[in-house]
């Protein structure tokens, strides 16, 4: 193999094939898309009255309830992915595919590394799937927010599936996923920024608060919140960043060691 | 021009032990295939065929011994030999869900191959196997014997020297067996493979095959199948394998 075979063929060999699986396996392409919008149009709908959200950054103006959760419904999409991703490496594992993959001749860290990238895209797509309803939908977010809030949803995406590789390299079989998944997905979810700001929660329990602040599924909301607004939150972007890296290493270390 | 490498897999003074075991899984395996060779390793479940398989592939690091694939050494040169070996295993490993044809530009692109080059190989492979009606398929839709098929013309896309099969026509009915077994002897010689073929069905050995019959975690009989007979001065492989039974060989669960 020569060097841009090497890398970049079995690359894009791993993403065509995570992207025909999520459009193949329809059950999963509906819930991705049903699930987000549930929330934004039967949740957000009934939220909109009891809760009003005041001027906070990034915003400018007040804003209706259904557009601040956006972002959170957005990285939500992006949990349950890396979720998903995680789990369909438990169920290559058992079913001897992760095998196929471990045989290639490319070093293990970068099928691993490749195997997230591809779990980031199929994740981008239902991002913006979600976003194109959601504009018909009248929820409309700043036009180059959509191109700009990208590179936050690759990194997140790939944070998120880092911790389901993690996840899924201590899971020895696939009955044991869907319990450890309630004590990671819903914390994560409601212990953050996505349905209430921060400062909401923490007038109704400062220690909820802290948590929600030690959680980084939190600045995984609020990088992708500001993205979309043009703006950058540089701690956001710093916790991202630094979970990533930690999640990652973690992973591809446990990997290799199994 | 001759072949500089004489052995395509040479396994030498192979040892092994799973962590907290009393006994040593693998002690002292050694054995060796030139191209256009099939080798069967037989032995009934337990024996270490499956330890060993996972050894030559680099799936398990090795603790003791060496293993090269076409010139290249496992340990040290991981991802040549990897690149020189073509895998079937035991259980099925095709994506249920993608059609034959993705199943293989899946593997192709794993391999390196680029596009030209894999579409090419991919249509050589699926003529080969009489497969290119199915090539849309999804893999669902095929029977045991097509996707085992599948899974060889995949373990030979990127055109490896060693060709290893584990236990690869389990479940498989006798004619289908038959019809693999037939094929992969005829693609050995045509392209100068050398195969390894692990099994505990002693009815998909050949006469001129090499044998290696492991027990225990030890060869205990080597050499081709017709020297063995003739040795032991056995009629067939069944007996041969009563003779070993009544020596107190552990070949109970030996399929006959």
């Amino acid at each position: 193999m020569n060097g841009r075979h090497a890398y970049w063929t079995p690359f894009r060999g791993i993403v065509v094939r995570e992207c025909l699986r999520f459009l193949q396996q329809h059950e999963r392409f509906l819930a991705a898309l049903v699930r987000p919008l549930v929330w934004l149009f039967v949740f957000a709908a009934g939220f909109r009255a009891a809760l009003g959200v005041s001027i906070i950054p990034p915003y400018e103006t007040y804003i209706t309830y259904e557009t601040y959760i956006v972002p959170g419904l957005v990285a939500m999409v992006q949990l349950f992915n890396g979720m998903q991703s995680s789990l369909s490496l438990i169920v290559d594992r058992e079913l001897g595919s992760m095998r196929i993959l471990m045989l290639a001749p490319t070093p293990r860290w970068f099928l691993l590394f490749s195997k997230l990238l591809a779990g980031a895209v199929v994740s981008v797509l239902q991002v913006y799937l979600f976003l194109v309803i959601a504009w018909f939908a009248d929820i409309r977010l700043p036009l180059l927010g959509y191109v700009a809030v990208l590179p936050a949803l690759m990194l997140s995406g790939v944070m998120l599936g880092s911790l389901g590789m993690l996840l899924s390299s201590a899971i020895r079989q696939l009955e044991n996923f869907a319990g450890i998944m309630n004590f990671v997905i819903f914390p994560m979810f409601f212990l953050s920024s996505a349905l209430y700001p921060i400062w909401k929660i923490g007038e109704a329990s400062p220690l909820l608060e802290q948590i929600c602040r030690l959680n980084p599924f939190t600045y995984v909301v609020e990088f992708i919140r500001f993205s979309l607004h043009l703006k950058l939150d540089g701690l956001s972007v710093v916790v991202v960043s630094a979970s990533l890296a930690l999640f990652l290493t973690l992973a591809v270390w446990r990997f290799q060691r199994n | 021009m001759p072949d500089p490498v004489p052995y395509l897999l040479d396994v030498s003074a192979l040892c092994y032990r799973y962590r907290g075991a009393d006994q040593a899984a693998l002690a002292d395996i050694s054995l060796r295939i030139e191209g256009g060779g099939f080798h069967a390793l037989l032995g009934p479940n337990g024996a270490g065929k499956t330890t060993l398989f996972s050894l030559i592939t680099g799936l398990s690091g090795l603790q003791q011994g060496s293993v090269s694939i076409a010139g290249a050494d496992i340990a040290r040169q991981r991802l040549t030999a990897l690149s020189r070996m073509g895998v079937v295993f035991q259980q099925p490993t095709l994506d249920l869900d993608l059609t034959v044809e993705q199943n293989l530009r899946y593997f192709a692109a794993l391999n390196g191959l680029g596009a030209k080059q894999a579409r090419r190989r991919i249509a050589e492979e699926l003529a080969r196997f009489d497969l290119t009606p199915r090539r849309r398929e999804r893999i669902r839709q095929l029977n045991g014997g097509h996707r085992r098929r599948v899974e060889i013309a995949r373990a030979l896309l990127h055109e490896p020297r060693l060709l290893l099969f584990d236990e690869a026509t389990v479940g498989l009915d006798v004619p289908t067996r038959q019809q693999i077994v037939d094929h992969v002897h005829r693609l050995a010689e045509e392209q100068n493979i050398a195969v390894l073929w692990t099994t505990h069905l002693i009815d998909e050995v050949y006469p001129g095959d090499t044998v290696s019959l492991l027990d225990r975690g030890r060869v205990v009989a080597q050499g081709t199948c017709r020297q063995l007979l003739q040795e032991r001065k056995a009629a067939d492989l069944k007996q041969l394998f009563a003779q070993l039974a009544a020596r107190d060989y552990a070949a109970r669960e030996v399929a006959l």
